[in-house]
């Protein structure tokens, strides 16, 4: 198959069709409106249903009627549409629906911008809603790859029967790149025995809640799910080295900010200064096991990303205070520059 | 011997977790009852909300999924998406629709989801104790404003029904009670007309039903239900607000 310009937000909603995804429930706000857009136009054609709704709130409880009722059922929002569907995910990760859920992270806190940022880490990984839960958040860097994890994402949301984050910003959403769909890979899924579809006279009712008034029955529905979730990060952590053989700094940053982030590590390259990368693929579950396996000549880690200091906490805590951790960062929609990022480093090094 | 009256079989054997005097126990009869005479017992899917009524998928004989606070409306909608032609429909208290859920109640009659909406009002919030709800009447002892409702202060009650039946996508709403046996016979034909209405896919149906609340009224089930009938049925009149014109 020929590649193919496209533009972020319309490669993640093509690839959602590929992906299996059978139901869209969505609410506007920049910089995400491409994907409604385009599944509002294509998405009818491939026999899917796309509705908008009236609100974030409304948008992400039809995703959890429609997961619970069977349908391979998706959202997509920026930051602060993120933070008011919440509560929805709570829910949908205590009841274990599948579902995915795209986030065009800008600026905040508040309204904040429109301009790229990943300040929403916390907010995806710490989860905003209420009670133990995680969600498997997957951070993709280019459009090729957003659209590779947009098509698995209902798989995988289905085999964990858990809500899957495809953690997008301002910049990879709008950016335009060549991407190329192949057939996504088959895999085998459980069978949905849990869904109220109507008894048909056949079966006891089935029952879709998150309500356990019984503290050990709630305890024991959070120790399955947390079982659970250990399995995820056993199985599912990802993530990309890059030039991290005889580094003396290693770089982490995911998504948009990796980008450059290797661009930096080129310019330094160039100059003789060797610098490498972990790019997390995952953020939950973060990769911790890459900073596990460090080269010897790495002396410090230096975290970057568009926001005043998210991300940088998973790395200390895989990196467990064997080595120094520092953190560079642009926020408010501020894209940081390679040059900055390379400046940085030598400042780290003694060498500006 | 002959059976002149048996369970329900769209209800389950157990038994309810209502006060005395509750009157949410009709209301599950009824709805019961008209699913299993229209033959859609074995394809509902019904929504529970929160409230008092939130454990309803105990005692219904259906399918169910339980919503969040007010949100009932919009996963019917996800659910009637998945299953255009299946039976759905949602069970929401006075505290649920009328406060936290007033855009999802007002969205799915403007979009005209074919599902049914059975609103329970009872003019309070029960399960959490009897605070003040949108429906509260002036003057009206609760929790949380326990010299009477205010309307300086509070604003007057809201009627649903009225304000669902001018939203275009809206089928057929109707206001009823189950204060005496009459009453739950109408209030039985009116979610009969709900679902009909659902299942003609004429559009959104919502029928509100008047009910007791004896516990936190602080009144015994047969005062409850004249208190009802003088104070409620004047304030939110019973009849047929809006229904397709064949009906």
């Amino acid at each position: 198959m020929s590649k193919t310009l496209m533009k972020g937000n319309e490669a993640l909603a093509l690839a959602a069709i590929k992906g299996g995804c059978t139901h869209f429930f969505g609410y506007p706000i920049t910089p995400q409106n491409e994907i409604p857009e385009f599944l509002a136009r294509e998405f009818p054609k491939a026999g899917g249903v796309f509705l908008q709704a009236e609100s974030e709130l409304a948008a992400i409880n039809m995703v959890y009627g429609a997961a619970a009722a069977g349908g391979r059922a998706m959202t997509s929002s920026s930051s602060p549409g993120i933070a008011l569907m919440q509560e929805g995910m709570s829910s949908l990760a205590a009841a274990e629906l599948p579902c995915v859920i795209v986030n065009a992270q800008r600026g905040g806190p508040g309204l904040g911008s429109i301009q790229p940022s990943q300040a929403d880490y916390y907010q995806m990984t710490r989860g905003g809603g209420n009670g133990d839960y995680r969600i498997l958040s997957l951070a993709p860097a280019t459009v090729q790859e957003g659209a590779e994890m947009m098509m698995m994402a209902f798989d995988l949301a289905e085999i964990y029967r858990t809500p899957v984050f495809i953690v997008s910003d301002g910049m990879l959403g709008q950016m335009m790149e060549p991407v190329e769909f192949h057939d996504r890979p088959l895999r085998e899924l459980p069978e949905k025995d849990w869904t109220v579809v109507g008894h048909g006279g056949v079966r006891p009712p089935n029952t879709v809640k998150t309500l356990a008034l019984d503290p050990t029955v709630l305890e024991q529905r959070n120790l399955t799910l947390q079982a659970k979730y250990a399995r995820i990060a056993t199985l599912e952590a990802r993530h990309e080295s890059y030039r991290t053989e005889g580094a003396e700094i290693i770089l982490s940053a995911y998504g948009s900010t990796a980008r450059i982030v290797k661009n930096a590590i080129d310019l330094l390259a160039e100059e003789g200064i060797a610098v490498g990368l972990i790019r997390p693929q995952t953020l939950w579950p973060f990769p911790v096991a890459a900073f596990a396996e460090l080269p010897d000549s790495c002396r410090m880690i230096l975290t970057v990303e568009m926001s005043c200091g998210q991300m940088v906490d998973d790395v200390r805590l895989a990196v467990n205070g064997r080595l120094p951790v520092a953190f560079y960062g642009r926020s408010g929609g501020i894209i940081p520059v390679p040059e900055e990022i390379a400046m940085k480093v030598k400042t780290l090094l003694g060498r500006a | 011997m002959t059976v002149v009256h048996a369970r329900s079989k769209g209800l389950t054997d157990r038994e309810t977790h209502y006060c005395p005097g509750c009157t949410h126990g009709i209301v599950h009869r009824l709805v019961a009852e008209v699913l299993v005479e229209e033959g859609l017992l074995n394809e509902a899917i019904g929504c529970a909300a929160v409230g008092c009524s939130i454990l309803s998928y105990n005692y219904l004989n259906v399918d169910m999924v339980e919503s969040a606070h007010g949100r009932a409306p919009a996963v019917a909608t996800g659910v009637k998406r998945v299953h255009p032609n299946k039976p759905v429909f949602t069970y929401q208290g006075d505290g649920d629709l009328a406060s936290i859920g007033t855009a999802e109640i007002v969205h799915v009659a403007h979009r005209g989801e074919k599902i049914t909406t059975i609103f329970v009002n009872n003019a309070i919030y029960g399960m959490t104790g009897g605070q003040m709800a949108p429906t509260t009447l002036p003057g009206q002892k609760v929790t949380t404003a326990p010299d009477g409702r205010d309307p300086a202060h509070a604003g007057l009650p809201l009627r649903v029904a009225e304000m669902i039946a001018q939203v275009p996508g809206a089928a057929y709403v109707e206001r009823v009670s189950v204060h005496n046996p009459a009453a739950v016979r109408k209030a039985k034909k009116a979610i009969r007309n709900g679902f009909l209405c659902q299942m003609a896919g004429h559009g959104f149906s919502l029928i509100e039903v008047l009910s007791t609340c004896p516990t936190g009224w602080g009144l015994s089930p047969i005062e409850s239900l004249k208190w009802l009938e003088d104070n409620m049925i004047p304030y939110y009149p019973l009849g047929v607000l809006r229904a397709p014109e064949e009906a």
